[in-house]
């Protein structure tokens, strides 16, 4: 792999997870030229963050799924893409046009066909006190834990997924006990999930890997406190207990370290950028781009792989990844449709999981209807309050409100608060998630220098109608 | 829809303008239906600068922007809401002796023709106006008593008092066709036909092919002028301000966010209601926001955005009657500067319709300077 040299590639690919690996060992195995461009400083993504310099003992804690990506990135480290780390992608044109920042200046970068790959990121948990120093996402405990093996000692879970058992699971080996786990999953969701469970046997081994984590806890003694209702946390200035009720009574931990999960959810910021379609995935609880079979949108050669499609988990995301490849190498002549095939299929086998635990795991209805008090855009503090008033004033949609209370034009650009907000709206109105749809995504897509863009290169002059238009004063 | 809703006046678009004639008509007693194809202040209304600005019109339009003023300054009034006003000094800087020049000419003008609310300011006074001014800057014009207010909810502000007088609003309903019955106008649209004695045009960027149904010539042309918003700063400008020789737009709002736009455009689609930015143009306006307010070499930008407005080739709107057909009337074409007319604008159309006449200095506006002869 070489520094870039060129404006132009037959393919560029935005992530370097498991998608975006795949996608970059495929294409170039066709011969195609290609660019991986990453905002993190090595390859893996969130899921294999720090793979390249984990030591032994950190691989260990973190298990062999974690392991499996060394594999991954050497094969990507072996291909002849280039590779952008510490690169940030603020703007994509409709005719494929990508500007990036890499901290000093911009470049722009014209592609052939775009992977995007950014996966996804953890569901917004708007929930009292949410927003105390002290509560993160379990996601973020978990990028601490991969890239610096760092713990914290008294960390009270909150939420659900099975991810907040796999952290707590890894804290263990780590040699450090979490204080508990507040799961917020009703009783009524066992059953429901019970009849996904012929189905899950296909995919057993995660069936057994669940399991293995939740023995682990129950032999370590993490107290788990089940259907957790009226979660709060306490605190003045700092996160110092969580409140809340379970098995009929009160509780509460003191602790100043809470971690929030409830499922992750496609990152859809660079498809919405490209005003690609997206639907509403119901089982998923989320909205997802609309994509073909092989992962392409609705916009022509633009594919999403990865989580970024559906939340289908690393393996998929790989897999998912190659299947991209396979099709831009297939429309640029090079095809292997045997090899698409059984990539087809091993995709398949992977999906048998999904329905158990997305019934299981679906998200609380308490942060799907916060209180009127909670926050629900950080940014800007605009409560779910706040929102419901500008939904009752007539706003009838997710962009009415954002001018009208500025939720999401804050520097996350909604990230945070997307979701949550066109879901009290819809509640509010009465109306399907799915007709109220969700924030328009304007660039940059995250927070650019103005000097950076006074900097930019450009080759258009100034028009000359614009030049003389001094009155120009909007 | 059962049977075919009827009214005095049928108003195609809601925009601030569509909204603004539909308020004051309601006032003056008529029934009043507002057609939108997509959801009022979508466009141009709901996502411009917002810039409340007597300063640097073009000359035919001060009469009425002073009219306007009037209301503004008292908005709260008319809509039961403030849209967010704050008067504050509008300011256009000159970075040259010739800029200064150019705008002490321009001043002697607007006193000879009777309008005193431009003055000039000299380096000091500019100074202390702006401490963040670059020191290059001479001097400047300003309009002391001007300002600004959110663009969104000053339409949406207009829309609700509109709907609480009375007047009927069917959005994401799209006109397909305005064509005469007898005294009637019959409005076709994706949810049916609609019934009015008179029709106002206040379709914005779309409003040249109305104009063309009613057999009138308006050489629209859709524009996106682009805008940037950056994180909040701490507080370092109480004006409006904008250039003299090069386009800007400027303004620190309330929650310290800053506001940058001013002549650069980005590429309109007004079939699809889409627009994209063009960031080899918005370059420039980062350069000038940089050049005149040297502390926005740290700024971080957050979000760009532009809106489909509708310019015409002499960059004034067409305002009054129709050419060709009685009991039709236009109101577009506002260029980027139609916020701060709404108000008044709105009123005079209102006056137009219900009495066939205004005194208002109109003539400037007629859609018949564009007819081919």
């Amino acid at each position: 792999m070489s520094a870039t040299t060129k404006n132009r590639y037959d393919v560029a690919i935005i992530g370097a997870g498991p998608a975006g690996m795949a996608a970059a060992v495929e294409v170039t195995r066709a011969g195609l030229s290609a660019i991986v461009l990453d905002e993190q400083p090595a390859p893996g993504g969130q899921i294999y963050r720090g793979i390249e310099t984990s030591d032994e003992k950190r691989t260990k804690v973190l298990g062999p799924d974690y392991a499996a990506g060394r594999d991954i990135a050497k094969a990507f480290r072996a291909c002849s893409a280039e590779y952008l780390p510490g690169a940030t992608v603020w703007n994509i044109d409709s005719a494929l046009g990508i500007d990036v920042s890499l901290g000093q200046g911009s470049k722009h970068i014209q592609a052939g066909a775009i992977v995007v790959a950014t996966g996804a990121i953890e569901r917004p948990t708007p929930m009292p006190g949410w927003t105390l120093p002290g509560v993160t996402t379990a996601g973020a405990l978990q990028i601490l834990l991969k890239a610096n093996g760092v713990v914290s000692d008294d960390v009270v879970f909150v939420g659900s997924g099975p991810l907040l058992s796999l952290i707590a699971a890894q804290m263990l080996k780590a040699g450090v006990k979490p204080r508990a786990i507040v799961e917020t999953v009703p009783q009524s969701r066992y059953v429901a999930a019970l009849k996904h469970l012929p189905a899950a046997l296909g995919a057993a081994s995660y069936l057994v890997k669940g399991l293995a984590m939740m023995l682990s806890l129950r032999r370590a003694g993490v107290p788990i406190y089940r259907d957790a209702t009226g979660i709060r946390i306490e605190g003045n200035g700092k996160a110092e207990a969580v409140t809340f009720t379970s098995g009929g009574k009160s509780h509460r931990l003191e602790t100043t370290s809470v971690a929030l999960h409830q499922g992750i959810v496609p990152n859809q910021q660079v498809t919405r950028l490209l005003r690609c379609d997206h639907e509403w995935n119901k089982s998923q609880h989320c909205f997802v781009p609309k994509v073909d079979e092989y992962f392409e949108t609705t916009m022509a050669d633009v594919y999403v792989a990865g989580d970024g499609a559906g939340i289908g988990g690393a393996v998929a995301a790989r897999l998912r990844g190659r299947l991209a490849g396979l099709r831009i190498a297939e429309k640029a002549g090079r095809g292997n449709a045997q090899e698409r095939r059984s990539v087809t299929d091993a995709l398949m086998r992977e999906a048998k999981i999904r329905p158990l635990l997305e019934t299981l795991y679906a998200p609380s209805p308490e942060i799907l209807a916060p209180a009127d008090e909670t926050l629900v855009c950080r940014c800007e503090e605009v409560t779910a309050g706040d929102i419901r008033k500008a939904v009752d004033l007539g706003a009838p949609g997710p962009n009415q409100v954002k001018s009208f209370l500025r939720s999401g034009m804050g520097p996350c650009q909604g990230r945070m608060c997307g979701l949550a907000v066109s879901e009290i709206i819809a509640s509010r109105r009465g109306e399907p998630i799915s007709e109220i749809g969700y924030y328009r995504i304007r660039p940059p897509l995250k927070p650019l220098l103005l000097s950076e863009l006074a900097a930019l290169e450009s080759e258009e002059a100034v028009p000359a109608d614009l030049a003389d238009e001094s009155a120009a004063v909007h | 829809m059962t049977g075919t809703p009827m009214a005095d006046l049928i108003v195609v678009g809601g925009g601030l303008h569509g909204c603004s004639a539909a308020l004051h008509a309601a006032k003056r007693g008529l029934s009043v239906i507002v057609i939108e194809k997509d959801n009022a202040g979508r466009h141009a209304s709901g996502v411009n600068a917002g810039g409340v600005r007597r300063l640097g019109r073009n000359y035919a339009e001060v009469p009425i922007s002073v009219r306007s003023m009037e209301i503004w300054h008292r908005i709260g009034d008319l809509v039961d809401d403030d849209c967010g006003f704050q008067r504050c000094p509008q300011i256009k800087v000159a970075e040259t002796e010739a800029e200064l020049e150019t705008l002490e000419k321009r001043a002697a003008d607007l006193r000879e023709l009777g309008f005193t609310h431009e003055v000039i300011v000299d380096q000091q006074e500019l100074r202390r106006l702006l401490p963040a001014v670059a020191p290059h800057c001479v001097g400047g014009l300003a309009s002391l008593d001007d300002g600004f207010a959110i663009p969104y909810n000053t339409t949406f502000a207009f829309q609700r008092k509109a709907r609480a007088l009375g007047v009927q609003f069917f959005e994401k309903t799209r006109v397909e066709k305005v064509r005469r019955d007898g005294k009637d106008w019959h409005v076709d649209t994706s949810a049916g036909t609609f019934k009015g004695r008179n029709l106002l045009n206040c379709a914005g960027a779309w409003a040249g092919e109305i104009a063309r149904q009613l057999g009138e010539h308006a050489p629209i042309e859709a524009i996106a002028p682009m805008m940037i918003v950056t994180a909040r700063m701490k507080r370092f400008c109480d004006a409006v301000v904008g250039g003299c020789g090069r386009p800007l737009s400027f303004k620190q709002a309330e929650n310290g966010t800053v506001i940058i736009g001013g002549g650069r455009r980005g590429y309109p689609d007004p079939k699809t209601n889409k627009s994209e930015m063009r960031f080899s143009q918005l370059r420039y306006s980062a350069e000038t926001a940089i050049g005149i307010f040297p502390i926005m070499k740290s700024a971080t930008i957050v979000r760009s955005w532009a809106g489909i407005e509708g310019r015409m080739p002499d960059d004034i709107p067409v305002i009054g009657p129709s050419s060709t057909h009685e009991n039709a009337f236009h109101a577009f074409g506002f260029s980027a500067h139609g916020f701060q007319l709404g108000p008044a604008v709105g009123e005079i159309m209102a006056e137009l319709i219900a009495t066939g006449h205004t005194n208002a200095p109109i003539a400037p506006f007629s859609i018949t300077r564009f007819a081919k002869s």
